[in-house]
């Protein structure tokens, strides 16, 4: 299982791009990192999601 | 006046009003940047939220400096993983270090500040720490690479002022950065106050988000924070310590 944004997902196997096109994300807009390290968009493709993997996906809202 | 720069980690920028984003409406936010006249505004990084399709990127005008925050974060760890987010979105290498421990006063951990100032100074990012004014703790960030310092007038959002004034004057005294105070300043006075002090800048946000007016608001902070610069450029004028001046002749009076 794969922890993405504290929800847990069956996609093990998965690659981030295969996951994101799953979504409705702005890709331009998101940033990932993949056990606390960021996933580069130039990753996505190669980056398979394992057993265990907690993934955060972000952007910007307002804030101060 | 026109040469007069405010410089943040090599950069130049002429307003000294930086904004900030959060608790309005995205449709506000290019009539409040320009009636701020400001060049940098702040944004918080959150996980992404698949139904909202609206981007603040989208709300802001080209040209104008994103400033991300760390907001969230509890510790140094987590405001550096933020800040590496922020990064990757793709808009600079801008940081506002915002680390705290509770959620009742928001105060600033200093020290988890300084640990992370350190981390992303040495990673190229332009690092403005958000901070309890405290002397130590501002010499230690100036050590840690800090391209400004950012002390707060008084707890965040309580739109209170300067509650923080001794201090604050204290490192605009004797910190070789940029004094930018964020966080309470609720009224343009006290935003006016502060740079005739010295300071080097304003944040803020709350004071216009909670605003009748949001776009007059900034409008109005900003000729305070105009007028503030002016009057301590300038050079304030002496205090007596008692008794009065007079400012008209004291000659050629009209008797005797």
């Amino acid at each position: 299982m794969v922890k993405i944004n504290g929800e847990i997902l069956d996609i093990c196997g998965m690659s981030v791009s295969e996951y994101l096109k799953t979504t409705s994300y702005d890709i331009k807009r998101i940033a990932v990192e993949c056990n606390g390290d960021i996933v580069p968009k130039s990753k996505y493709d190669e980056t398979i999601l394992k057993d265990g993997d907690s993934v955060e996906v972000v952007s910007f809202v307002g804030g101060g | 006046m026109n040469n007069d720069k405010l410089i943040i980690g090599g950069h130049e920028f002429n307003s000294r009003f930086i904004l900030g984003s959060g608790k309005y409406s995205l449709n506000l936010i290019e009539a409040a940047i320009k009636d701020a006249g400001a060049e940098i505004i702040t944004l918080a990084v959150r996980r992404a939220n698949t139904k909202e399709q609206e981007n603040i990127l989208d709300f802001i005008p080209d040209g104008v400096t994103l400033l991300p925050n760390t907001s969230g974060a509890r510790n140094a760890e987590e405001a550096v993983r933020i800040a590496r987010l922020a990064r990757e979105l793709g808009c600079g290498d801008f940081v506002k270090i915002e680390i705290m421990r509770d959620s009742k006063y928001l105060l600033p951990d200093n020290e988890e500040t300084v640990k992370a100032t350190e981390i992303l100074a040495n990673e190229g990012f332009v690092v403005m720490p958000y901070m309890y004014p405290d002397l130590n703790t501002a010499r230690d960030l100036v050590n840690a690479g800090a391209a400004s310092v950012m002390p707060l007038a008084s707890p965040i959002g309580s739109n209170k002022g300067l509650a923080t004034k001794e201090f604050i004057q204290i490192l605009i005294n004797e910190i070789d950065l940029p004094i930018i105070v964020d966080a309470g300043i609720g009224r343009p006075s006290q935003a006016c106050e502060a740079m005739e002090m010295g300071a080097a800048a304003i944040m803020s946000n709350t004071a216009l988000a909670t605003a009748g007016d949001l776009p007059l608001m900034a409008s109005a902070f900003r000729n305070a924070i105009e007028a503030g610069r002016k009057a301590y450029l300038s050079g304030l004028g002496r205090v007596l310590t008692r008794g009065a001046s007079a400012s008209d002749p004291l000659t050629g009076f009209l008797r005797d």
